[in-house]
């Protein structure tokens, strides 16, 4: 271990802001990038599920008009 | 010989692909990633000149290298697009461009937090920073470009052309630091004499250099598949789907 406690660690050797900004905005920005891509998919999904539901609605109408 | 590559020019068949390969590259994400970060920030030695900011590293060089990886990838896709006319090409070029825009941004920001302890300068107008600049300016460039158009097809073929204009800018990165006299240090690993660091700061490295790769499959795959289900959404197969994953919620 190159570290004898976990003050020193977070120090790193007097460079834990740079570090840390470091980590911290990378982890930030993947984890941006992985909700944008998620929230795509859910986004193209509901369109789908939406236009599905609305065709069987009109669906359902036609047939209870039939039968009118 | 290579027929059975032709069942996957369909979409359908690509997108299933895609998804199969998923799994795979999640896991190789997640443990590269955790063995590459605790070796890295950990075990690691610190280095006799920089101390603890070399730490930085070990996202910084993964994230640089596979910025211009993911162009190199999406630049062959925008060749296939434009010669032969494959769509499943372009709508890759269109997946992989945020992920290098992303990673770019990252090797920008990381260099810059790296370069302030180390050089004094958050920023300097240095050759290997302009050029990470540009490649940054063209990744927004090809997303706006892909964007500006409502139609798909004139949008994909767009973007292809503006990506293989970009590529120039590949060499010139990678021999920014030879051609011109620049504060960013010259190759570390990419070089043909032995790499110039020791193994166990060298090993951290390119576990992590494995898991951007990894990450950036994982990425890939993903919005690779919702291009395709946004230019599908009106098949049959996607409804079918869509039908099938409501029928399992009920």
């Amino acid at each position: 271990m190159a570290f004898d406690s976990i003050s020193d660690f977070f120090a790193m050797g007097g460079y834990g802001f740079y570090v840390w900004l470091s980590y911290g905005l990378t982890f930030f920005a993947l984890a941006v990038l992985i909700i944008n891509t998620l929230s795509k998919k859910n986004k193209i999904m509901k369109v789908v599920e939406h236009r599905l539901s609305r065709e069987q609605r009109i669906k359902k109408a036609q047939n209870r008009e039939g039968t009118l | 010989m290579w027929k059975w590559l032709h069942p996957y020019a369909k979409p359908e068949k690509s997108y299933q692909l895609a998804g199969k390969f998923l799994p795979w590259f999640i896991v190789l994400t997640v443990v590269t990633f955790v063995v590459g970060l605790v070796w890295g920030l950990l075990f690691a030695p610190a280095d006799y000149q920089q101390g603890d900011s070399f730490r930085i590293i070990y996202i910084h060089v993964p994230a640089a290298m596979m910025a211009m990886a993911a162009y190199s990838t999406m630049a062959i896709a925008a060749f296939v697009a434009l010669v032969w006319q494959i769509r499943l090409a372009e709508m890759n070029v269109a997946a992989i461009a945020p992920i290098g825009a992303v990673f770019t941004f990252i090797a920008l920001v990381t260099g810059a937090a790296w370069g302030k302890p180390m050089w004094g300068a958050w920023w300097v107008w240095d050759a290997r920073l302009t050029s990470e600049l540009i490649l940054l300016f063209v990744y927004l460039g090809i997303i706006a470009l892909h964007n500006a158009f409502s139609d798909k097809v004139l949008a994909g073929r767009a973007a292809s052309i503006l990506t293989l204009v970009g590529v120039i800018n590949l060499p010139i990165i990678h021999y920014s630091v030879v051609w011109w006299n620049t504060l960013h240090q010259g190759a570390t690993i990419m070089k043909f004499d032995k790499p110039s660091m020791p193994p166990e700061m060298l090993w951290p490295l390119v576990i992590m250099i494995v898991g951007f790769g990894a990450f950036l499959g994982v990425l890939t795959l993903m919005r690779f598949r919702n291009e395709i289900l946004a230019r599908e959404s009106h098949r049959p197969w996607v409804t079918a789907m869509v039908t099938e994953k409501l029928a399992g919620e009920k």
